[in-house]
Parts: C-alpha cells; sequence; structure tokens
C-alpha cells in the first residue's frame, strides 16, 4: 500500500494529466506565440508595458475573486466599487472635504489612497455581514450591491465626469496622477503594486493559516466549521480583501486618466471571473491558485490586445474571448475525471 | 415453501464490491409476496446495499436477481420500477412546496398531447391511492402542510403509483412518533392482504417480530438467518446479528480512571415543530474512561454530541472541563478548550475531501505551527508524519488528497485531527461507521490506547456489541433523553429494552 505509483498502467495518462493541469500556462504559450508572429509590433517593449497595464487592472480584481470564489462565494460587485472609489478619489482630490462652515479640509495624496481602499473595505465588509450574518446568497448579496455601488457612484456627481484630477502642490496631493501613471526603475507603479498584492496573495494563500482557512471554508463549510475554522471571519476577510482590490483600482484608473467617471468598471466583474476560471479556480469553491489567476488574466489580456492589433473586429474578440472561456472549463472538467480515473486505479492496485 | 407467499423476487449468490470492502458475500434473498420480510442487521451490515442492488441504483459485482422467475438486470432505478418495484427511502424524496398529487406523479405527470399536465386526471388518481391506503389526505394540499407520518404514506403511495408489487421500506418508522406507527401499520397489512411483497427494514427488534412474516438477518454482508416469523424473538435475532465469535475489539489497557475531565449539564436542543431532540441531558466523563452513549436512530446521540462541539448555538446547556465551565459557544474556542469531535459522517462533516492529507490533519490545530501570521509548512509535515505513523494511517503520500483513502483510513485521519488538538475529552460520533471489519478493530485499538493516556472518551453507537464491549460506562439515549446508565457488566437485554422509544427512565444497576 505505501508503494509509489511508479508502475502506473500508463505513463501517456500522466503526462496528459501534467498537460491538462498546466493547461493554463500551455494556452498563454500558444497565445503568446500566435501574436508574436501574426501581430505587427506585439514583441515591442512600449507593447508589453502597456498590456501588462491592461492585464494590471484586471489582475487585481481577479486576485480578490479568486480568495471569494474559493471560498465558495462570488463578488459581482467589484466593478462597481472601482467606479464608487474612482468617483470618491475623484472628489477628494478636486473638493476635499466640505463640512459647510464655509471652509474645507484637503488631503494630501497618500490620505487619498487610505480613505479610498478604507471605502473599498467598508463596502466589501457590508457585503460579508450581509453574507454570513444575514445569511443572503452571495449572487443576490454582492448583485445588490452592483446596483447599490453604482448608483452612489452616479449620485456623487449627477452622472457626470470628475475632470482635471492633477491634484495640487498645495495640499500635497500633486503626486496623485503618478499612482497610476508614474514609474519607478522603468517599471510602472501600478505594476510594482501588482507584484506587491501577487506576492503577498500568494503568501497568504500559501503560508498562512488564514489562506488553509479560505480552502478549507470552499473545500466542506460543515466540516470547516466543525474543525474550528472560524468561518464567518474568513468570508469576511475574503469579501473585504476584494473590495480592497476594487479600490485600488479604482485609484489607478482615476489617476490614470487624471478624471473619475461613474461608469468606470463596468463589466470588469466578469472580467475578473473570466480571469480566475480561465485560472483553474473551481466555481464550486476549495479549488485555485493566485498564480493561476495571473495566468489567466494575461491569456485575456494578450487575447484581447493582440486581437486589436491584428485589426479583428470588436464583436469577433468577444466571441473568441468567449470561446476560450467555455473551452478552459471544458477541459477542467475532463481533467477532474481523468484524475479521478487515474486515483481510481492507484487505490485498486494499491 | 409455504404456497401461500408465492416468491416474487430472488437474489442468488450476489456479490457487491466496493473500494476496499465487500459489502455483500454470497447473499441469498427471496421476497415473498403478500407478506412482510423483514430484513434486519446492524449498520454496514449490507442491508442498504441489498436494497440498493434490489431497486436498481447500484448493480451487483456478481450474481443473479429474477423476478418471478425470470432473470432480469436492472441497469439502473428506472428497469426497476418497471418490474414492479418500490423503494421507500429512509430520508424522504420530498417536494414540500407541492401538492401532495403532484409529489405522487414527479416525474410521470400524465399529460394530454404529451405537454399538459392532466390536473384532474392526476388528483383522481392519486385520491383512489390514499384511498387504497385508507389515508384521509387531500390530494391538493401542499405536502409540507402534512405531518412526517401522512409525508411517509405519500412517498408509499408515490411508488404505488408506478404499479410497485414489491415495496421497500428502509427504516419506515425512524422518525414517525407512535401514533403514526400504528397508522403506518395499517397501512402496510392493507398492502400485504392485497397480495404486495414487503421488505420491512428496521432496527426495532420488537417492532419487527410484530409486523413480519419472515425474516432474514444479516452480518458483514452474510446471511445469518432466514426463517418464517413463527417463533422468533429477540434474543434469537440478537444471537444471528451479533453472531458466536466475538469480534475484535481490542483488550483494555490496564490503567486507573482517574477524575472527572469533563461534565455537560442539562444540555437541550429544540427540535423543528415541537419537542427536544436533546431533552435536559446531564453527564459527566471521566479521564481515561470510555463512556459509550448507546440509542437508536433518531435517539439524540448525534445531537447531544453536536451540542458539546457547539455545533447548535441556539442550544441551552453548561459545559465543564475539569470543573471550569466553557462560557464560549464558538466551536474554535470549544476545541482550544480541550474538547474535540470526529464527526458521524466523515464525507460532509469530518473531513475536506479535496484537501491532502497533510492539511486535513493539521486542519485544527494550524496555530501550533504558526508564528504571527507564518505557517511553518516543515513543520507542519513533521507532525502530521508523526501522526500518520502513530495511528499506522496507510498512505501513499500526505498530499495525496484524503479522499483517495478508503474509509477505515480516512477515519483515522479525521481522529488524528480531533487528536492533534491535544484534547482532554475526545467525542465520537458512530467511530466505526461504515469501515471493515480489520480497519474497525484498530480503530477500537487506538480508543483504548488513548484511553490509557488518560484522555476522556465519548462515544455514540447504534450498535450494542459495540457499546457493551467497548465502553466502562454505558449511557443509553431514547426520545432524546438519557433512559438508563449502566456498568458494562450488566445483561445486554436490559440494555437494549431501556433504548426502545416510548420507556420511562429505567435507572442501572450501577452507575
Amino acid at each position: 500500500m505505501t508503494t509509489t505509483t511508479a508502475h502506473s498502467p500508463s505513463a501517456n495518462i500522466n503526462w496528459l494529466l501534467l498537460l491538462l493541469k498546466a493547461r493554463t500556462f500551455v494556452a498563454l504559450i500558444l497565445v503568446f506565440t500566435y501574436f508574436a508572429f501574426a501581430a505587427p509590433n506585439f514583441l515591442s517593449v512600449a507593447n508589453a508595458v502597456l498590456i501588462s497595464k491592461h492585464v494590471a487592472i484586471n489582475a487585481f480584481l481577479a486576485i480578490g475573486m479568486t480568495f471569494v470564489i474559493i471560498t465558495g462565494g462570488i463578488d459581482l460587485s467589484v466593478g462597481s466599487v472601482v467606479g464608487l472609489t474612482s468617483m470618491i478619489a475623484g472628489y477628494l482630490v478636486l473638493n476635499g472635504i466640505d463640512p459647510g462652515f464655509g471652509w474645507s479640509i484637503q488631503f494630501n495624496t497618500v490620505e487619498i489612497m487610505v480613505m479610498v481602499c478604507f471605502v473599498g473595505v467598508f463596502v466589501g465588509w457590508i457585503n460579508g455581514i450581509l453574507i454570513t450574518r444575514l445569511n443572503v446568497a452571495p449572487f443576490i448579496a454582492t448583485l445588490g450591491m452592483l446596483y447599490m455601488a453604482r448608483g452612489a457612484a452616479l449620485l456623487m456627481s449627477g452622472g457626470r465626469t470628475f475632470p482635471n484630477l492633477n491634484g495640487s502642490a498645495e495640499y500635497g496631493s500633486a503626486s496623485f496622477p503618478l499612482i497610476g501613471a508614474g514609474s519607478f526603475l522603468g517599471i510602472p507603479v501600478m505594476i510594482w503594486m501588482l507584484i506587491i498584492v501577487t506576492l503577498a496573495s500568494v503568501y497568504i494563500a500559501r503560508r498562512t493559516p488564514l489562506g488553509r482557512h479560505i480552502y478549507a471554508t470552499g473545500g466542506n463549510e460543515r466540516g470547516a466549521a466543525l474543525s474550528g475554522v472560524r468561518v464567518r471571519r474568513v468570508k469576511m476577510f475574503v469579501y473585504m480583501f476584494s473590495g480592497l482590490m476594487a479600490a485600488l483600482v479604482g485609484l489607478i484608473i482615476a489617476s490614470q486618466l487624471k478624471a473619475a467617471h461613474p461608469a468606470t468598471g463596468e463589466f470588469f466583474e466578469l472580467n475578473a471571473i473570466a480571469a480566475a476560471v480561465l485560472g483553474g479556480t473551481s466555481m464550486s469553491g476549495g479549488r485555485g491558485r493566485i498564480m493561476g489567476t495571473i495566468i489567466g488574466a494575461f491569456v485575456i489580456g494578450i487575447l484581447s490586445d493582440g486581437l486589436i492589433m491584428m485589426g479583428v473586429s470588436s464583436f469577433w474578440q468577444m466571441v473568441i474571448k468567449g470561446l476560450v472561456i467555455v473551452t478552459a472549463v471544458v477541459i477542467d472538467q475532463a481533467q477532474s475525471r481523468l484524475q479521478a480515473r487515474v486515483a481510481l486505479t492507484q487505490e485498486a492496485g494499491s | 415453501m409455504t404456497g401461500k407467499h408465492p416468491i416474487g423476487l430472488t437474489i442468488r449468490n450476489a456479490v457487491k464490491v466496493y473500494p476496499g470492502t465487500r459489502a455483500l458475500k454470497n447473499v441469498n434473498f427471496d421476497i415473498r409476496m403478500g407478506a412482510v420480510n423483514v430484513l434486519v442487521g446492524e449498520n454496514g451490515a449490507g442491508k442498504s446495499t441489498l436494497m440498493k442492488v434490489i431497486s436498481g441504483v447500484e448493480t451487483l459485482t456478481e450474481g443473479e436477481i429474477a423476478v418471478d422467475g425470470t432473470p432480469v438486470q436492472f441497469r439502473n432505478k428506472d428497469d426497476a420500477v418497471r418490474a414492479g418495484i418500490g423503494i421507500v427511502f429512509q430520508e424522504l424524496n420530498l417536494f414540500p412546496d407541492l401538492s401532495v398529487s403532484e409529489n405522487i406523479f414527479i416525474g410521470r405527470e400524465p399529460t394530454r398531447l404529451g405537454l399538459h399536465i392532466d390536473m384532474r386526471d392526476q388528483a383522481t388518481r392519486s385520491r383512489d391511492i390514499l384511498t387504497r391506503l385508507e389515508q384521509d389526505i387531500d390530494p391538493d394540499t401542499p405536502l409540507g402542510f402534512l405531518r412526517l407520518g401522512q409525508q411517509q404514506v405519500v412517498e408509499i403511495a408515490k411508488a404505488l403509483a408506478q404499479d410497485a408489487k414489491i415495496l421497500i421500506l428502509d427504516e419506515p418508522t425512524s422518525a414517525l412518533s407512535a401514533v403514526e406507527v400504528e397508522v403506518l401499520f395499517r397501512v402496510i397489512a392493507e398492502l400485504r392482504s392485497q397480495g404486495v411483497g414487503i421488505v420491512y427494514i428496521s432496527h426495532r427488534l420488537e417492532e419487527l417480530i410484530r409486523i413480519g412474516d419472515y425474516i432474514t438477518v444479516l452480518r458483514d454482508g452474510e446471511v445469518t438467518g432466514t426463517r418464517s416469523m413463527d417463533g422468533v424473538d429477540v434474543p434469537w435475532i440478537v444471537e444471528a446479528m451479533i453472531g458466536g465469535e466475538a469480534k475484535d475489539f481490542a483488550a483494555p489497557i490496564a490503567h486507573q480512571i482517574g477524575d472527572e475531565v469533563f461534565r455537560a449539564e442539562d444540555v437541550a436542543l429544540a427540535k423543528m415543530g415541537g419537542g427536544y431532540s436533546v431533552d435536559h441531558v446531564s453527564f459527566s466523563a471521566n479521564a481515561g474512561e470510555i463512556l459509550g452513549i448507546y440509542g437508536l436512530m433518531g435517539a439524540g446521540r448525534t445531537e447531544l454530541l453536536e451540542c458539546i462541539i457547539g455545533r447548535h448555538p441556539e442550544a441551552q446547556g453548561h459545559y465543564f472541563i475539569k470543573g471550569e465551565e466553557l462560557r464560549s459557544t464558538s466551536i474554535a474556542d470549544r476545541i482550544s478548550h480541550g474538547i474535540a469531535l470526529v464527526p458521524e459522517d466523515r464525507k460532509v462533516d469530518g473531513l475536506i475531501q479535496m484537501m491532502a492529507i497533510r492539511e486535513n490533519l493539521t486542519l485544527s490545530s494550524l496555530k501550533e505551527f504558526t508564528r504571527f501570521m507564518h505557517l511553518s509548512l516543515s513543520r507542519e509535515a513533521q507532525r502530521a508524519a508523526e501522526f500518520i505513523s502513530r495511528l499506522t494511517i496507510k498512505v501513499a503520500s500526505a498530499e495525496n488528497p484524503v479522499s483517495s483513502l478508503s474509509g477505515g483510513n480516512q477515519q483515522k485521519v479525521a481522529i488524528g485531527k480531533a487528536l492533534m488538538t491535544k484534547p482532554s475529552v475526545l467525542l465520537l460520533d458512530e467511530p466505526s461507521r461504515g469501515i471493515d471489519v480489520g480497519a474497525k478493530a484498530e480503530i477500537y485499538r487506538v480508543m483504548r490506547e488513548l484511553s490509557a493516556q488518560g484522555i476522556g472518551i465519548v462515544f455514540a453507537t447504534s450498535e450494542i456489541e459495540e457499546a457493551m464491549a467497548l465502553s466502562d460506562r454505558i449511557i443509553v439515549m431514547a426520545d432524546g433523553r438519557i433512559t438508563g446508565v449502566f456498568d458494562k457488566s450488566t445483561p445486554v437485554a436490559q440494555v437494549v429494552a431501556a433504548a426502545s422509544p416510548g420507556t420511562s427512565s429505567v435507572e442501572g444497576s450501577a452507575a
């Protein structure tokens, strides 16, 4: 029984399994190689920076989404929270807070960032309370939040854009545009942020009890609870973290465009889900990896930018994107079946 | 044998193999028409497997089934239904928001043009069947409005609507009140007189003797007795169920039983729809003692243990560890104060099937390997390996998913997880359920060792043999109450008697 499975019935199956497991990575290489040949200028440095900026926006949200989905939930509100937080960022840069006594409080860049992030976390907290305390299904709770946050974003300006977010040197917010547009050591600041967030997330997932509890909660909530996992806290964390990610994206977009528009972030939640699923996250919970999600985000990003560069119509782009996502899940199912079969033959052999 | 009860279905040399266990070994079984064929045996004896095979849910590994003398092969449930076999599972498969008649015809609605459901026809036919069962139930009532006993009758009606000539009832009375049981028995008698062959599975032995015409006893996948019910009494059934040769219960390891480590006072858990599933129960457990909680289905054993671990925040009760009262109701806090539970259902409650063996073992004790936020994977792996060898869990690699293990080894992982929290009292709910004989013996050995190390062990079981052989003291529960506390030397019959629902409290000879 303790023998290894070196003499497994067929080495081919093991190879196939390995290939299927690494499918997102294989897809990335395929997509990348294809466009390197097919699209002119695809391999330029400028293009690489551009693509990675596009990918980063989605990757932040997708990381938050991955944690949420691993617990067996979903967060549909992130796109709207991006809109809301970018509007709040815009409002704070332009107006500060006006308590109504004829004077106003102005903030520097760091203070604005902290306040915006707090709003994102707070929205996530409300999602978490709805889900863990009031027993609203995650789909419904965050769907409600999708509408509420979008509505709040529109109400802030009556639907108008906050333009010219250049900040002011007087108040210390002149560095606001650097969040999305600045660079450090030749690499955009937002990419540095993504690297830090990714490393921290991988660390949380792999090397902390919290990460283990996230997987356990999604794998079997009742079992996890009976093992002493504080399931409610775990869920609160993932929704608050997802809110934080949305706030970061809101800040980045407002800073990049030097403007905040209330419609920012529409359908971002769907792209985030797509990246997570493409990266091998199971919608039923318990399974998924941060690095898989990052690769998934790159596949989607490279696919859409590459298709644009090739001049493929945006209508076709949507069709292709949809096909890729569905194919990924079909392969995912095939892999689970194959894996179950291999496990059974191992069991019978032992 | 007897001409008045022709044999409707026979099963010969039936073998059913699951990965890791042989659930049926050469079983021969006849179902006689116009009679109640009783099937009895301990949990894991193979009753459910046999019924699943007959109702087409599972297929036989070897052996044959014949209906009215013609060999048949049931590839799925529909094949069995077509052959006239209906089954009413222990858990009802009904839709509370649909009407009675809709429930009866679910999936087979009478239609016009294959599209439009003929409600009137459906209602008429439902009424006919319910009249045949002598039940005054309006077919248009939403099912959820009916009492549990009536719902059971609807489930029977559903089987009859499919022209079932053979009706299998799997523990139909486990959730019923005494009055509802009487109603069910009248229905059964009525069906029997109409020539229906009934297979009746139950743990309540008196009930079996009262209603049965023929009895078949299963033990460890083999038939150990089959005869007409004439002259059968409880001792005969118990003998056939448990058998002459004793199972390997592992010899007790000599040690002192210490002071009280755990006490529960006035534990009460209200049931939905009134009454209590745990009815103000108090007991205590000592260090190094094995305390058995014996009771039938629905006696409240599982619920009691769940209350202790904190699964039901709404439950009342006071708990003391070494004399100190626990204030917090959260499971995590109870665990950190020295209570650990190995739940009855490994799949749903005990383990995270998709996670690795290592991750399951350490799930409750991650704190031990954590500084600030950092989890030391190397120390975790080391500790997991230590428990794997200590409990002799057979694994190819600790990184394999726990679902790849056999039932017995999974149970050891669940026990290992609980032990790693260094509990003062270990609660085990049906620790030997669904695992084979060899693995059972090992689980018993582990329990003995742990008690010798001074851990208080409280285990719930529905197997009288297990309760008698392992326990230092036995608490018997029925209807959510403690109906007796017995010494291990008490005669079996006395303990069994206390477990019958409806008995008033019997105080044990020595408590």
